[in-house]
Formats: structure tokens, C-alpha cells, sequence
């Protein structure tokens, strides 16, 4: 692409991705959640393919491979949690300790240490999702072209 | 017109259809398809709307206003991300018929044809 | 041919429209006991202010696990429909 574009998105990319990175974090407060930001991130992997090429993100198949099997293994893995009553129960909520401050009913103006195994499952399925797509978006990229097979 | 989101909703489908009985290009059947499923996502979020209700998050809710109906919404996430997931499938596809038969047209492809 | 294919599709976006027109007016759903019971509770026993997160990764957790599959599903595909073929 232009010297344009690439300015553009050398500019942009930060910015993307620490947006990605907010809207993953604050699942349980605000809308989005690990879905979204997960998307948002991939977007950033859509711009950078688009600007500077596939050819330089070839290496990172594998990082986008590893990222994918993380967030499926600790989806599961924080579901299994709370096999001693029901699988997917929310075991770390309301107990005190990490996300676990107890949360009374009504508007507040929300706090991060909350929600018990939501934020890290949004965690784990931002992962999965921006590896996902992002790999999608890569492999469109590289394999799609009308020469290769 | 009370229904206008539904009527906006069923516009989607018509026109997702019209592209789907009267184009032949792959690539805008996809289009068509990605159309419909938009038009069936609003759909299912306007069937859970509340009238006057704000989104149901409690960061800094106004007090006192009712808030929409959550389930919906929490489906059509699961929807958009599989409908998500069946269009880079089709895309992929749509690559792979395009490489080895040179063409987009949908009626050239005939193997299939009953 | 064509003109059949066109009268078939503009019956069936009459039928879409008319059913539009004569569902039940916008912003009065019918049921709504279940999302009363997650608007109120959720934030006690999920302790998240988001609802719509508590439903998803709390209450119906099952439901985005098999979505979480049909994702990986969709990708593994992809891998294997674009991989580059040794002639």
C-alpha cells in the first residue's frame, strides 16, 4: 500500500489494540466483552495485513495457534472449576479474594475486582476470538490468491 | 408504524433474498446470506426491547428506568460470532471454486445440479 | 422464468412485512419472568454489573461453549480448505 496508509495504520495500530485490550478487560462493566474486543483485535490483524502485506505476519501462525489453544484449554479449564456443583458455576464470585468483592443489587460505578471467573473467561475468549479471526484473516491473505494450489 | 424495527428488520430478509434468486455471483450470495442473518440479528434484538429501557448494564444506570431484556441479547452475540464463523467458511470455499474452476458464476458449476 | 422467481419473491417479502406490521407492538415483550430474574439477581450471584456477560458466560454457559467449538470448527476448516497443496 501508500506511504499514505502505512503512516496511517503505523499510527493507528496502538491505539486499536489497547482499545481491544479495554474492551476485553472491562467485560463485566461496560458493554463488550471477550467477543468484541476479541474482534476489535482482529481488525488490527485485517489493518496490518492490509497495509504492510501478509508476507511479515507469516511467522505468526503460530503464535495465533498457541493463543487459540490457550483461551479453548482455560475456557474449559475454569468451567471444570466449578464441577463440584455444577460445571460453568461461578465459584470465585462473592468469596472476597481475586474478582471476588461481593456486589450489591442496584447502579454503582462499577468496580474491576468483581464478576468471580467472568473476566477471565472474557480473558480466555478474547484470546480465542482474536486468534481465530486474526488466523482467518491471515490464512485469506496468503493462501487466497488465485496462483497458489 | 410502531413496528418500524421490524419492518426495518424484514427489509433486510426481502433484500437478502432478492440478492439471493436474482444474482449468480458466489461472492454476492455471500452477501446476500450475511444480509438475511443481519436482518434475523435485529430481529431478535428488537423482540427483547422494552419501551423507554436503556442497555441492561448497571455501570451508572439512571435509577428508576426499565431496562431491556438480556437473553435475547446475549443469543444474537452467540449468533453474530457463528454467523461470523460461516462466512469466512463460505469465503474460504468460494476461493477454493474459484481456483479450480476459473469462475464466479453460480450456474456454471453444475456438478450438483439435480 | 425470471418474472416467476421475481412475483414468488415479492409475495414472500409482502408475507415478511405484513407479519411485521401485525406482530405485537414494538417495546412490549411478552415473556419477560426469566429476564426479570437475571436483572435482579445477576449482580448478586455473578457479581458483574453487565447482564448480558452474566447470561452469557454464567447462566447459559453451555450454549458459548458450543459456540466456542463451532469457532474453532470454522478455523480448523479454513486451515485445511486453504492449505497450500504440494503438486
Amino acid at each position: 500500500m501508500s506511504v499514505v496508509v502505512r503512516t496511517i495504520a503505523r499510527l493507528l495500530l496502538p491505539w486499536v489494540l489497547a482499545f481491544g485490550g479495554y474492551v476485553i478487560m472491562h467485560g463485566h462493566l461496560t458493554p463488550g466483552g471477550g467477543f468484541q474486543g476479541g474482534a476489535v483485535v482482529a481488525s488490527a490483524v485485517a489493518l496490518v495485513v492490509i497495509a504492510f502485506g501478509a508476507e511479515g505476519l507469516k511467522g505468526q501462525k503460530n503464535l495465533f495457534s498457541f493463543l487459540e489453544d490457550l483461551g479453548a484449554i482455560a475456557f474449559v479449564a475454569l468451567a471444570f472449576l466449578g464441577i463440584g456443583s455444577t460445571f460453568f458455576r461461578n465459584v470465585l464470585a462473592g468469596g472476597g479474594g481475586l474478582f471476588g468483592t461481593p456486589v450489591p443489587f442496584g447502579p454503582n460505578p462499577g468496580w474491576l475486582n468483581t464478576g468471580g471467573t467472568l473476566p477471565l473467561m472474557n480473558w480466555a475468549v478474547g484470546l480465542k476470538v482474536l486468534a481465530g479471526l486474526g488466523s482467518v484473516v491471515l490464512l485469506l491473505a496468503l493462501f487466497g490468491g488465485k496462483e497458489d494450489g | 408504524m410502531g413496528n418500524f424495527a421490524f419492518l426495518a428488520a424484514m427489509l433486510l430478509v426481502g433484500i437478502g433474498l432478492w440478492a439471493l434468486v436474482s444474482r449468480r455471483n458466489l461472492i454476492k450470495l455471500a452477501i446476500g446470506l450475511s444480509i438475511i442473518q443481519s436482518g434475523v440479528n435485529l430481529f431478535l434484538v428488537s423482540l427483547g426491547y422494552v419501551r423507554g429501557g436503556v442497555a441492561p448494564i448497571y455501570t451508572y444506570a439512571p435509577p428508576g428506568v426499565p431496562m431491556v431484556l438480556p437473553t435475547p441479547q446475549a443469543l444474537t452475540l452467540t449468533a453474530i460470532v457463528i454467523g461470523l464463523a460461516t462466512t469466512a467458511l463460505m469465503l474460504a470455499f468460494i476461493v477454493v471454486i474459484y481456483r479450480h474452476r476459473g469462475t464466479l458464476d453460480a450456474g456454471k458449476i453444475r456438478e450438483l445440479k439435480g | 422464468m425470471r418474472w416467476l422467481r421475481l412475483g414468488a419473491l415479492l409475495l414472500v417479502v409482502g408475507f415478511l412485512l405484513g407479519t411485521a406490521v401485525w406482530l405485537r407492538p414494538f417495546g412490549s415483550p411478552t415473556a419477560f419472568e426469566m429476564d426479570d430474574y437475571f436483572l435482579k439477581n445477576a449482580q448478586v450471584e455473578a457479581g458483574a454489573n453487565n447482564v448480558v456477560t452474566s447470561v452469557v458466560f454464567d447462566y447459559r454457559g453451555f450454549d458459548t461453549l458450543g459456540e466456542a467449538t463451532v469457532l474453532l470448527c470454522a478455523v480448523v476448516g479454513v486451515a485445511f480448505i486453504l492449505r497450500r497443496v504440494k503438486p
